[in-house]
Formats: C-alpha cells, sequence, structure tokens
C-alpha cells in the first residue's frame, strides 16, 4: 500500500473527496440526533430545577423558568445532603480501601502459587461473578439484623466488598500474573519474604489495575440502591441514591425540588468525571466487561 | 523471617502463604456471598412472616406454589421480553453511533464524553428523572409531542398497562447504549487502518466495508456485548423499582421487583427466598446457555 501516493487515492476513490456526501450527511444527523436524546434529559432536569413551583404547574414543560428560583437548592442543602454525602464518602471509602487490600491479597495467591486447590478456590471466585446480589438480599437483612448493624452505614460495607470481590480478584490476578517474575526472584535472594515481596513489589507495580478496580468499584457502590435501601432506614444513616428516593417522598408533589436533588446527587460524579474522562471511561468498561 | 528459603516459590511452605493471604477475601466472599446463598435456599422450605426467630418448615410447597403461579411466570416473560428487545435494540444502535465516532475520528472526542454521562447517573436517579419525563400533565414527552401536532399520541406512559414496559425499556436503552457504543468503539481499535484503505482501494462502498470487514472484526465484541446484556436483563431491579414499583397491575414486574414485593410489601420471607433462588437457578442457565453458544468469557477490547 506503501506505493500508492496519496494523491491518487484521494482522486480516484469516489467517496473520500466529496464534503458533503450523503453518507457523512446521515452520520451527522445521527451523532447530533443522540446527542439531543442524551442530553436532553439532562437540559429538562437542570431547567426544571430552578423553576418555582407555580411555574412549573402553570407554563409548558420546556418553557425556561420565569425567574431563577434556587430556593430548591437551599432546601435540599438545609435538608440533610450533607448527611447523605457524608454516608456516601465513608462507606464507599472504606468499602474501596478494604476491596483494594483483600482483593490484591488473594489476587497475588492466585496470580503466583499454583496448587490445584488455589486454581478450584478462584475458578469458584470468579463464578461469583454471575450471582444476582437479590438473591443474597433477604438472608443479608436478617444477618445484619441478628448483627445489630441494622440501619447503621456499617451494615453495608460487608455486602459491598464482598459483592465487588469477585471481579476485583478477577482483573487483579489478570494484572499481577503480568509482573515479571526475576523481580521477586531478585527480592528474595536479598531475604524478603511473602509479605515484604507483595507489599513493596506487587503492591506498586500493580498500580494502573488498583486503580481501575478503585474506580470501577467505586462508581457502582456510589450508586448502589437497593442494599443501602433495605439495610438502613433513617436519612441520618443513608447514602446519596437514597437522597433522591427520601426526597422523592418527601416532594412527591414538588417536581422542582425533586429535580434538584437530583442534580445535587449527581454532581460529585460529574465532577470527577470532567477531571479524568478518559481514566474513568476506561476503568468503568475493564471493570463491566470482565464482569 | 525466612529460615525456609527452598520449599517454596515464595520462600515458606506456600499453603501457609496461601492461607493467609486469601483468608481475609474467602472470610468475606463466604460470610456475605456464599452463605447467603445457600441460606436463600434454606428459607425457601420455610413459612415465616419475618417476626420472630424463624418460620415453620413446609418442605417444598413454597417450590409447588411457585410453579403454578401467574405472577412469577409473567416476571419471567417480562425479563426474557427485556432480554430479547435490550439486544434487538441496544446492540445496533451503540454499533452505528460507534463506527459514526469511530470515522469521524479526533473530532468525535467530545461527543464521546457526552455520550457517556447516563453511565455515572445512578439508576434511582434516571429513574426519577424520567418518572418525570413521562408524567402525563406536567411532563416534556407529552408537551413536546403536543408542540408537535401529535397529540394524540400522548399518552399515561408509566400508568397504562399496555405502555409501560416498552416506557422502562427506552429508558433501560437510553442508559445502556453509550456502554456497549464505547465497547464497539475499542473493539474496532484494534482494526488495522490498512484493512479498511486496502478495501476502499478495491472501491469498496462504506456499506460493505462495514459489512464484510468491521462486522466480522467485532464478533467477539458483539458476543460480549450480547451476554452482557441478557444477564443485566435478567437481574434488573432499580429502574423499575423507582419508575412503576413493577405496576401497573404487574405489567412491567420483573423477578427480582416481585421478589422484593412479596418480602418486604407482603411480608412472606419464605416465599420470597423461593423466588429469589429460582431467579439464581434462571440467570445460572441462562449465563451458561448464553456462554456455550458464544463460546467465550472475555474478549480482547
Amino acid at each position: 500500500m506503501k506505493a500508492i501516493p496519496n494523491v491518487h487515492l484521494e482522486s480516484s476513490t469516489p467517496f473520500r473527496a466529496p464534503r458533503f456526501s450523503v453518507s457523512r450527511a446521515m452520520v451527522l444527523t445521527l451523532g447530533v440526533g443522540w446527542l439531543a436524546v442524551t442530553t436532553l434529559p439532562f437540559l429538562f432536569v437542570v431547567v426544571t430545577s430552578l423553576k418555582s413551583q407555580q411555574d412549573t404547574y402553570s407554563g409548558s414543560a420546556w418553557s425556561l423558568p420565569s425567574v431563577l428560583d434556587l430556593s430548591n437548592y437551599r432546601a435540599v442543602l438545609e435538608g440533610g445532603f450533607w448527611v447523605y454525602l457524608r454516608n456516601s464518602l465513608f462507606v464507599v471509602g472504606l468499602s474501596t480501601a478494604l476491596i483494594l487490600l483483600t482483593g490484591s491479597m488473594a489476587a497475588y495467591v492466585f496470580a503466583r502459587i499454583s496448587s490445584r486447590l488455589n486454581r478450584s478456590i478462584f475458578s469458584l471466585v470468579v463464578a461469583g461473578m454471575i450471582v444476582p446480589l437479590h438473591v443474597t438480599l433477604v438472608p443479608v437483612y436478617l444477618m445484619t439484623r441478628t448483627a445489630g448493624l441494622y440501619d447503621t452505614p456499617f451494615a453495608l460495607i460487608g455486602p459491598y466488598v464482598a459483592s465487588s470481590l469477585p471481579v476485583s480478584i478477577f482483573i487483579l490476578t489478570e494484572f499481577m500474573r503480568q509482573i515479571p517474575r526475576e523481580l521477586e526472584e531478585a527480592a528474595m535472594l536479598d531475604g524478603c519474604g511473602p509479605f515484604a515481596i507483595f507489599w513493596r513489589i506487587f503492591v506498586p507495580l500493580s498500580g494502573p489495575g488498583l486503580a481501575t478496580v478503585a474506580i470501577y468499584n467505586a462508581i457502582a457502590l456510589w450508586n448502589e440502591f437497593i442494599f443501602a435501601y433495605v439495610l438502613t432506614s433513617t436519612p441520618a444513616n443513608r447514602t446519596l441514591p437514597l437522597a433522591v428516593w427520601d426526597f422523592q417522598g418527601q416532594y412527591a408533589s414538588n417536581i422542582p425540588a425533586t429535580l434538584a436533588v437530583v442534580t445535587l446527587t449527581s454532581l460529585p460524579l460529574i465532577v470527577a468525571y470532567a477531571f479524568g474522562q478518559e481514566r474513568i471511561i476506561k476503568g468503568m468498561m475493564v471493570g463491566s466487561v470482565k464482569g | 523471617m525466612m529460615s525456609l528459603p527452598k520449599r517454596s516459590r515464595l520462600g515458606r511452605p506456600s499453603a501457609m502463604v496461601s492461607a493467609t493471604f486469601l483468608a481475609p477475601a474467602i472470610a468475606l466472599l463466604g460470610l456475605f456471598l456464599l452463605y447467603p446463598l445457600i441460606s436463600s435456599f434454606r428459607l425457601s422450605t420455610l413459612d415465616w412472616n419475618g417476626l420472630g426467630t424463624t418460620g415453620r418448615f413446609i418442605g417444598l410447597q413454597n417450590w409447588i406454589h411457585l410453579s403454578h403461579d401467574p405472577a412469577f411466570f409473567k416476571a419471567v416473560r417480562n425479563n426474557l421480553i427485556l432480554a430479547v428487545f435490550s439486544v434487538l435494540i441496544q446492540m445496533p444502535i451503540a454499533l452505528t453511533l460507534a463506527v459514526m465516532l469511530d470515522k469521524a475520528g479526533r473530532g468525535s472526542r467530545t461527543l464521546k464524553i457526552l455520550y457517556f454521562l447516563p453511565l455515572l447517573m445512578s439508576s434511582v436517579a434516571i429513574g426519577v428523572v424520567f418518572k418525570n419525563v413521562y408524567d402525563p400533565n406536567f411532563g416534556p414527552l407529552n408537551a413536546a409531542l403536543n408542540a408537535l401536532g401529535l397529540g394524540n399520541l400522548a399518552q399515561d406512559w408509566l400508568g397504562d398497562g399496555r405502555f409501560a414496559l416498552g416506557a422502562t425499556l427506552a429508558v433501560i436503552c437510553w442508559q445502556n447504549i453509550p456502554f456497549y457504543m464505547i465497547l464497539f468503539m475499542a473493539g474496532l481499535s484494534s482494526l488495522s487502518p490498512e484493512l479498511r484503505e486496502a478495501a476502499r482501494l478495491d472501491g469498496a462502498s462504506p456499506l460493505r466495508v462495514f459489512w464484510h470487514i468491521e462486522l466480522p472484526h467485532l464478533q467477539g465484541t458483539l458476543r460480549t456485548g450480547v451476554l452482557l446484556a441478557v444477564i443485566g436483563s435478567l437481574r434488573y431491579f432499580d429502574l423499575i423499582f423507582v419508575m412503576t414499583g413493577g405496576g401497573p397491575d404487574g405489567a412491567s414486574e420483573l423477578m427480582a421487583t416481585y421478589m422484593y414485593r412479596t418480602v418486604f410489601s407482603s411480608f412472606q420471607l419464605g416465599y420470597g427466598s423461593t423466588i429469589a433462588s429460582a431467579m439464581f437457578l434462571i440467570v445460572l442457565v441462562v449465563a451458561s446457555v448464553t456462554l456455550t453458544l458464544t463460546r467465550r468469557f472475555e474478549t480482547e477490547i
């Protein structure tokens, strides 16, 4: 192909040269069309959340607010939003830390110590990926009640970590298998034990893998609903997705206030996304595909 | 610490190292995944309203009841409808968008970033948003239809049993298409540009390039997409729970919402656990069938 000069290519191929071809117009229409489908709901949410209640009921759903009404946001921010946010940060932060720690320890064994027992355990762990979590809901609810953890943020940690471990261990094992053996052999000659090798070689060298696992799980857990809904009951102990639910019940007929909650609860992730789109997209894709 | 250097690769009896490093993960998985799974089957043999420490043992009666329960079969049917239409609607649109963004080259980065936004929202938030979008009186969807002179198409989308499942399916597609789009884009990026260029030089139209080069190249990725969409469809809960609660009159009921209602609204822990256990078995069967059909578990993206 190198032999064919570019000039020749542009003049002879019929669909490359014209700037306004039919296929190009179709592609453009599709691109803009899907952009509208994706963004119009967001636009509706933000615009409506800035309306007064009266505006919502009298005007069309598509009209702009007659006066900017920030009272919805004020009401939400004063109505416990920060408590939900704090709980989310606590639950997701602690869960993610535990996933990374216990997941990478297990992955280290699966990546390096190949015994029949370990291989069977690994298959079993990986099979855990297809368990629909709703199946464990009732037993976990009963356990939480028995343990006295019902309606505390701590109730969520165990189920969150356990449900994230299969995918995480799978990704981290694949990652650690690629770490060259020479490094640990050299470390062993220097007298390093398995703990030192794990901590000083495997953990630092698994950085990108750990980042992927952290991003994927943190986003999934940040948005988790059903366990948080069943295992907690008071706003003081609930996470952000529950804020949407609780406010929706509380403001059943106040559409702008409900949508203000949606905006505020979605904001943290969208802000994070603004700082690292590529990384977040990649992290979520790898996690989901392997899961 | 390292007194036995030759016993294993890691310098210690490897069984002990394995046990120590695996213990935390195995303990968590055992306690919060394996035990509840087994426990669910045990609970399915009880008649229990959740009060007291345990219920009355009734053997397989719940399972017999389940095999005659029209509400459960309707839920299974709805799950299967979601699975089939998720694949039929999401894959072609996602594929078209992916090919489009792939052709658009560098200028598509902004589009890709914007397209991805729905994936960052929680399903609860999306459910609440679209409940308002579909609102028969104040919702923008009916308002837009009226403005376009199509007022007779305006419906009570979620409150009418004829439309509820379709309306929720549309939202599921809205939420998930960007995911498959990016999956396919990743697949396309590994296609060598020379191959496409060669086809063009031979005079192949863009459609033929897609059909004979790009699509075959994406075969593996497409299989992964179908598998994820099917398994995901069998587990849907949040969106439907928020938007319709399974209603009206079971029109959009899924296995997971039916299980939830049975346990936490009707207080039948035993029967709810039977539904949950059946759901696990169905997912297991469908997943292994799909896996066998697609013959691979992972794919290079």
